[in-house]
């Protein structure tokens, strides 16, 4: 099935987030939608899907003119989508959620549940997906829900597929294991519309790229085309894609955690027996699966887990015990993971969110009276350090996207002399533009002499930043390595593999993004 | 991916538009009327007609004229119109300006009457107001003003003590017993997490209680008498008259404006309103900037406990001079209302509480003259409360645009 846009636009109030757009998907191929997060990609596949109507311009379905009212037109009409966060119901089982909404009913409206389960083995089983239908939805790791959420697309006879970000929660393997499922899909002959901001995947699968730019398209690309010129197109202006960083400088030991030891309410161990060091001018990532124990290790040095047992001394100060506010006041810079949940006040004003944790210090804070003018001539002087991209310093946090959201949480935190720099997942979601910026700002941090250990879950970025790379896996650091650990050993260490064995078996299996690394223009540690 | 996203690239060219282009002023209009003040306008304005319907409903005039409405409609709505505009004017009579009464003082005694009755809410609802922009739905205002109404009132008959210097013991005390009260709920939410609507509910009843058994003991009792009353509280720490003994208006309402600047420099400009509004939009996030959100938990109840105490205080030292069973009226939980009104903003809370004490001052001449329930005013409260706490619905009602915001999310 073809799936033509003719003019495509769409606006929320004054901004239009589509501009007539033109596009054409071809049957049986994987189509590329390529653009920063803003440019308007999302908002364009919602039009498709009929969640938004059209301001402007029409749909084509093989040629003849098609109006959805809202998605369930739109599946009816072979068009499926698997969203960035997926529309799951986690107490059910696969079957059931592949059902929602479809439910094949027998005599007097009772859900026939047999049939549910024969299609979804009848689809897992010729894509080798290795779903079992009776399982519940929570209990499948994020990969395999994903699955589920194809599976109920092509239960549909979706002849069209849109994934919206399909990666952004997939570990390296499991992002391999996508791209064949993706492969495969497109030799049965289903479209593919792959949304994404990632170049390393587009270039691995896309068999053409559209990419989008502040609601517009900007041009199509090749897939042979480089990881520059891509991300050139996507931003509008040449970008330098690998970090320019010389080598470290490590200085005398700052920060030494030693056995440290976290249990959960259950009694299930988070962290298990942690010990490493970060030196002054250094900086040490720390690599892993979400969710296997980073978090963590990083609370508990900020001070937000007072159940843990261990040691972790900063300069020979013992952090562990004391209270977060004594822990930054010890001179520790915190980002991090969830930035509108623990980062930023959405609420409060720029000017406000800058001096979240300095609010009652000099000079913005005059006995028990907050100095609002120092406030903002310091706000407004980090605005501009930081190129946060805003009207004014008193617009709300949540009128910023998430790059320069980041910035101000960034902004604050590098703001004062440290001793110690945390960043967990410093620029997740973030476009290009801004992870280029912010990454050089950590760089910069490290070479002011500051220990630094960023928390990522993007090997791209570790790579990028890394000086040495601990990878922690179920609570444990399976190892430290050099950083410049190829990925493919990175992403079997995640996996819980250690080095050596890790080494072995990355010799005999490349990955398909490993393979891209290798005849890549930019080295292992390209920014995205 | 939310339309707010969408937005980051912000694009500043429309603002050169030259004055008074019409899609400036459309705009302009737009943004008035999606914002929350208008919403609360037209809410009391929409609980105002939706009362005037029950009033006519009520009224024997128009059941009589409804009999024959087809054959003379006339007569039924100018017995709509009567009764409407009788029980209206007379609430306005009773709450602002009286021209039929005989001297210019009573003339003018409605409006400072409804001062009077805006006393105690404007202090108990900055309190909760404090409390709701710092994240802690306190329900307990009524008991943190029963409280502070027996503690004022014990300072007030139990010790003698030089004037003024008495009053500003009295009034310590009220606001003691206020904060003391709710720090009970303060501390269980700071130390096991307890859930402060729940709390505070209960500790409502108790504080109840507590007043009606105190009035049983030797401390409170007035002897001689086997009402629940207490000992009369002494001139020296009564609230003196603001406008002469001829009104009821007394300091106390001076105070409660004081007050009220005073919320407005704790949250606007202190560290510690920072720490409370931090607290109140995002814990998380205070938590991780190193603020001890336990303990603002507790700071903000003492707060908002003292305010509410406060406004007992001004029952027992300005109007009431004694503590009795009825001390705390339902003055917590119109507060409740002033605080919603107001959007929790001093400013905004003074203007409900005088509304709501016009209402209140108004609403016996209104029954009086023109035979309207009294209860109608409670109708009127409530009203209010069910339209802003659904401004899609007065939206709709009134036709407005959904703010862009709420469209994102």
């Amino acid at each position: 099935m073809k799936l033509e846009l003719r003019g495509v636009t769409k606006r929320f109030g004054n901004f239009t987030a589509n501009d007539s757009i033109d596009l054409v998907i071809e049957p049986g191929q994987v189509h590329a939608l390529l653009g920063e997060n803003g440019a308007g990609k999302s908002t364009l596949m919602n039009v498709i899907y009929g969640l938004y109507d059209l301001d402007g311009g029409e749909i084509l379905l093989d040629d003849s003119p098609v109006h959805f009212a809202g998605p369930g037109d739109a599946m009816a009409a072979g068009i499926g989508m698997v969203h960035q966060h997926f529309m799951l119901v986690p107490v059910f089982t696969v079957a059931e959620n592949v059902i929602l909404g479809f439910e094949p009913t027998g005599k007097g409206g009772i859900i026939n549940l047999k049939e549910a389960r024969k299609r979804v083995r009848e689809i897992s089983d010729r894509f080798g997906f290795n779903i079992d239908p009776d399982t519940l939805v929570e209990d499948l790791p994020v990969g395999a829900q994903q699955r589920v959420e194809i599976i109920k697309a092509l239960s549909r006879d979706a002849k069209i597929l849109i994934l919206d970000e399909p990666t952004a929660v997939l570990t390296p393997q499991e992002t391999d294991e996508l791209i064949g499922i993706m492969r495969q899909l497109k030799e049965s002959g289903t479209s593919i519309v792959f949304i994404t901001h990632k170049l390393r995947e587009v270039k691995a699968v896309a068999d053409k790229i559209t990419v989008i730019r502040r609601g517009k398209i900007v041009g199509s690309e090749d897939p042979s085309a480089s990881e520059t010129e891509l991300a050139s197109a996507m931003v509008g202006r040449s970008v330098n894609l690998g970090v320019e960083k010389g080598p470290a400088k490590p200085g005398e030991v700052r920060l030494s955690v030693k056995n440290l030891t976290l249990l959960s309410h259950q009694g299930v161990p988070l962290l298990e027996d942690v010990s490493f060091d970060v030196a002054s001018g250094e900086i040490l990532a720390v690599a892993g699966v979400q969710g296997n124990g980073q978090t963590e290790l990083t609370e508990t040095i900020l001070g937000s887990q007072p159940k843990a047992i261990g040691s972790i001394t900063l300069n020979g100060t013992e952090l562990l015990g004391k209270s977060i506010r004594s822990v930054l006041d010890e001179g520790v810079g915190f980002v991090p993971e969830d930035r509108s949940k623990d980062g930023l006040v959405a609420e409060f004003s720029i000017e406000e969110n800058f001096v979240l944790d300095q609010h009652d210090k000099s000079p913005y804070a005059k006995g028990l009276s907050l100095d609002l003018k120092e406030i903002e001539k310091a706000a407004n002087e980090y605005i501009e350090q930081f190129d946060v991209r805003t009207q004014s310093s008193k617009s709300l946090g949540s009128q910023l996207s998430g790059g320069n959201q980041q910035k101000v949480v960034l902004a604050r935190e590098l703001s004062r002399p440290l001793q110690l720099f945390i960043a967990s997942q410093p620029t997740r979601g973030l476009d290009v533009g801004s992870i280029e910026f912010i990454h050089k700002r950590v760089v910069a941090e490290r070479d002011n002499g500051t220990a630094v250990i960023i928390v990522s879950t993007e090997l791209d970025e570790v790579l990028a930043l890394a000086d040495r790379i601990a990878v922690m896996y179920e609570g444990k650091i399976i190892g430290i390595v050099p950083g410049d650990t190829g990925r493919d050993i990175l992403g079997l260490m995640m996996a819980g593999l250690p080095y050596d064995d890790a080494l072995a078996e990355a010799e005999k299996h490349k990955t398909i993004l490993g393979a891209v690394d290798e005849d890549s223009d930019t080295p292992i540690g390209g920014a995205l | 991916m939310t339309v707010s996203s969408e937005q980051a690239p912000a694009p500043k060219v429309e603002a050169e538009e030259p004055a008074g282009s019409p899609s400036r002023w459309g705009t302009a209009l737009r943004e008035i009327a999606s914002s929350n003040a208008t919403v609360i306008v037209l809410a009391i304005f929409g609980a105002l007609v939706l009362a005037a319907v029950l009033i006519a409903a009520a009224d024997s005039q128009v059941q009589t004229t409804a009999g024959y409405i087809f054959s003379r409609p006339s007569d039924f709505f100018s017995a709509v119109w009567d009764a409407v505009s009788g029980a209206y004017t007379s609430l306005f009579r009773g709450a602002v300006f009286d021209p039929q009464a005989k001297t210019v003082a009573r003339q003018f005694k409605p409006i400072t009457d409804t001062l009077t009755s805006a006393t105690p809410l404007i202090f108990a609802g900055l309190g909760l107001g404090v409390g709701f922009r710092s994240g802690i739905f306190n329900i307990g205002a009524q008991g943190q003003v029963v409280l502070g109404a027996i503690l004022s009132g014990y300072f007030g008959f139990a010790f003698h003590l030089p004037v003024v210097i008495h009053l500003i013991v009295a009034i310590i005390g009220g606001f003691l017993g206020g904060a003391l009260w709710a720090g009970i709920a303060g501390f269980l939410k700071a130390r096991f997490g307890a859930n402060e609507v729940i709390v505070t509910i209960m500790l409502n009843s108790i504080s109840g209680f507590l007043l009606s058994y105190l009035l049983t003991t030797t401390a409170f009792k007035r002897e001689g008498s086997n009402n629940p009353l207490s000992k009369p509280i002494f001139d020296s720490a009564m609230f003196p008259k603001l406008l002469g003994s001829e009104f009821r208006l007394h300091w106390g309402f001076v105070l409660a404006l004081l007050a009220a600047l005073g919320a407005w420099w704790l949250m606007e400009r202190s560290t510690l309103g920072f720490k409370f509004r931090a607290v109140g939009f995002n814990a998380d996030a205070a938590r991780t900037a190193g603020i001890k959100v336990e303990r603002i938990y507790l700071l903000v109840m003492l707060v908002a406990g003292g305010l509410a105490g406060l406004g007992g205080a001004s029952q027992t030292l300005g109007t009431e001079g004694v503590v009795q069973d009825s001390i705390g009226g339902s003055i917590g939980f119109d507060a409740i209302t002033v605080a919603l009104l107001g959007r929790s903003r001093p400013g905004g809370i003074i203007g409900a509480a005088i509304l709501f004490g016009a209402l209140r001052a108004g609403s016996p001449l209104m029954q009086a003259v023109s035979n309207t329930p009294i209860d109608i005013v409670q109708v009127v409260q409530a009203l209010v409360v069910l339209l802003i706490a659904a401004p899609p619905l007065v939206r709709a009602i009134f036709r407005l645009p959904v703010p862009l915001k709420e469209v994102a999310a």
